[in-house]
């Protein structure tokens, strides 16, 4: 079955901000019920990114399911390969792929696996699930646009313990140097990593001063004010930019926000009626 | 009669544990794996010994071999994948080339993550470490290897490469003592028309397929190789001779793995028929027990490329 998400988000102009908020509803569900039935997956992580992920393809991105590989489509890069589910939801509600392929989520010989994989699912550009490799290949793909005289434009969204990784840094030097207007780096501030929060493991504060030191824009925002994050994601700059999206790993369910052991933990069936409940408010 | 099934990184952290009580060297270092890499209780113990530099491989490492420029004996504990993946150069310079003092102890490794994929099997590290020159790679396949393993990468001075298993294995050293010993193979079954050689979960999957071929009459030979370097030579040139062929099952890639060790060494001293059994492509989705069987490393598995180099088929 294809879902007809698509055609309601952007058939009649663009989505109004009341259309987003269902839209990364439905996701937050699919998301839910996908986990339960797979026993496997990274709740927290794809909560605290349903709203980023909803307003990038709900209204920002220039993509089509129906053509997954057009040259110019834009390039969005999960690099926190983890929150797979809400990727996938996202994808199969928007129509790159059929929505029966998510209970076949884990299965033997699936396409889905516990990380996005570009080579058997339409609409990722890169495997991610090591952290700290997805913003190096977002920033290829801009210095790509910019070398073809192509205005697509790239977005990676990045964990915040995954700019532990110094890679990202690298990523950010050179985006800064070369002053690339065409690509945008998100970061999921939820404040947690796996096994604790990160200003106790390995501090990251002040990020916004940190990533302005190396060339870039940053726009602190609540990443989960639908237009805040849609006019951060949007408005020009002669920098690149950074949204620091703050946010609240495991959004949308009481008992799952903000707490370290929902990274990975899942769901009972009595948990998943109690959280689709509070989804559905 | 059930069989006791041991998660190896238990034993591995009672042991440091022990190991640091009586040793104040001892340290670790972890990538946000406090309890991916079970050292919760060592962190509540030891606060001041156990650093978390945080989701940073490459640190991690440089960071021990630092510890260890101070006299300090770091256990550096990470997903295999992580560990031995990302911080391939750091292994190289600043502990092989070093010589510094680190033990690198890979968690999870082979597809022990399963459905999480690819990136998180750690099916190449055999290979990449082994090309390091002098560190040597131990993998432990029980809870009492384990134990002494882990006990004798504390007093060896030297890089070591520790490989330690979250899929639940059964005891296979069957209260032989020492369980392990550095550079030295167990024969864990006799036998005389063909060697299954295998190291870590393989090998439980080995005696087991040694006990199917018996019922067809194959007498199987199996070699426990929990230090692949540097290889038991004299063990694995004697099972070619006495028994003339030779499969390897591993959970990894035998390209530059322990098949690939294994054919190095009798390529040099005494070819035999071979059948080298591994995870030599990045594995589809499946749980783990799917992509052992998967990749014919079933007892099942195992046996049929026996009896094809037997001849019996
Ligand atoms: C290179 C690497 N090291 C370690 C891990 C294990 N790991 C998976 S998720 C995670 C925590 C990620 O935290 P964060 O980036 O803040 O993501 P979020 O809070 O959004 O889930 C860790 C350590 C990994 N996937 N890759
Ligand atoms: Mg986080």
């Amino acid at each position: 079955m294809t879902s007809d998400w698509w055609q309601r988000l952007h058939a009649a102009g663009p989505a109004s901000t009341a259309d987003i908020a269902d839209f990364a509803a439905e996701i937050r569900r699919t998301t839910l019920v996908t986990i339960n039935r797979a026993g496997l997956g990274h709740i927290g992580g794809d909560y605290s990114v349903t709203d980023i992920l909803s307003t990038l393809y709900g209204r920002v991105l220039r993509v089509d399911p129906a053509n997954p590989d057009w040259a110019d489509r834009d390039r969005f890069i999960l690099s926190k390969g983890h929150a797979a589910v809400s990727l996938y939801s996202t994808l199969a509600l928007s129509g790159f792929f059929p929505l029966e392929w998510l209970e076949t989520f884990t299965g033997p010989l699936s396409a889905l696996n516990g990380h996005p994989n570009r080579n058997k699912v339409p609409g990722v550009e890169t495997n991610t699930g090591p952290l700290g490799h997805g913003f190096p290949v977002a920033l290829g793909c801009a210095l790509a646009a910019e070398l073809q005289g192509s205005d697509r434009r790239s977005y990676v969204v990045i964990g915040d313990g995954e700019l532990q990784e110094g890679s990202n840094w690298e990523a950010f030097m050179f985006g800064g140097h070369r002053r690339l207007t065409n690509l945008t780096a998100i970061i999921d501030r939820n404040r947690l990593q796996q096994g604790d929060r990160t200003e106790n493991t390995n501090s990251l504060d002040p990020l916004d001063a940190k990533v302005e030191a190396f060339g870039w824009e940053a726009r602190v925002i609540d990443g989960h004010d639908l237009e805040a994050l849609h006019s951060a994601l949007t408005a020009p700059s002669d920098r690149p930019v950074a949204v620091i999206a703050e946010t609240t790993k495991g959004k949308g369910v009481s008992f799952i926000e903000d707490r370290a052991e929902w990274h990975h933990k899942v769901p009972s069936a009595e948990q998943v009626a109690l959280a689709l409940e509070e989804l559905s408010r | 009669m059930s069989t006791v099934l041991t998660d190896c990184r238990v034993p591995f952290a009672h042991e440091l544990i022990e190991l640091a009580r009586a040793d104040e060297r001892i340290v670790a270092v972890c990538n946000d794996s406090v309890s991916s890499s079970n050292l919760g209780e060592f962190r509540s113990l030891f606060p001041e010994r156990m650093f978390n530099v945080g989701i940073a491989e490459q640190n991690m490492v440089g960071v021990a071999a630092g510890l260890a420029n101070a006299g300090l004996i770091p256990f550096v504990c990470a997903a295999s994948p992580f560990l031995t993946g990302r911080a391939t150069e750091q292994i190289k310079a600043d502990v092989a080339y070093s010589r510094a003092n680190v033990k690198l102890v890979g968690m999870s490794p082979g597809v022990s993550y399963g459905e999480l994929g690819p990136t998180h099997h750690s099916i190449e590290d055999i290979a990449w470490m082994r090309a390091l020159d002098g560190l040597p790679i131990v993998t432990p396949a029980d809870d009492e290897q384990t134990r002494e393993a882990v006990r004798w990468a504390a007093g060896h001075v030297g890089g070591v490469f520790l490989r330690i298993g979250r899929f639940k294995v059964p005891s296979v050293s069957g209260g032989q003592s020492p369980a392990f010993a550095f550079g030295q193979s167990n024969a864990v079954r006799a036998g005389t028309d063909v060697t299954i050689i295998a190291s870590g979960v393989t090998v439980s999957r080995a005696l087991a397929a040694a006990e199917l071929l018996a019922d067809q009459t194959v007498s199987a030979r199996v070699l426990n190789i929990s230090t692949i370097v540097p290889l038991d030579a004299a063990a694995v040139i004697a099972a070619a001779r006495e028994t003339g062929r030779i499969v390897v099952a591993e959970e990894s890639v035998s390209r530059g793995g322990l098949g690939g060790a294994v054919a190095e060494l009798l390529a040099e001293s005494n070819p035999v028929p071979m059948r080298l059994l591994g995870v030599n492509s990045f594995a589809p989705t499946g749980s783990v027990e799917f992509l052992l069987d998967h990749f014919g490393l079933s007892p099942e598995g195992i046996a049929a490329a026996a009896r094809e180099l037997v001849g019996r088929a």
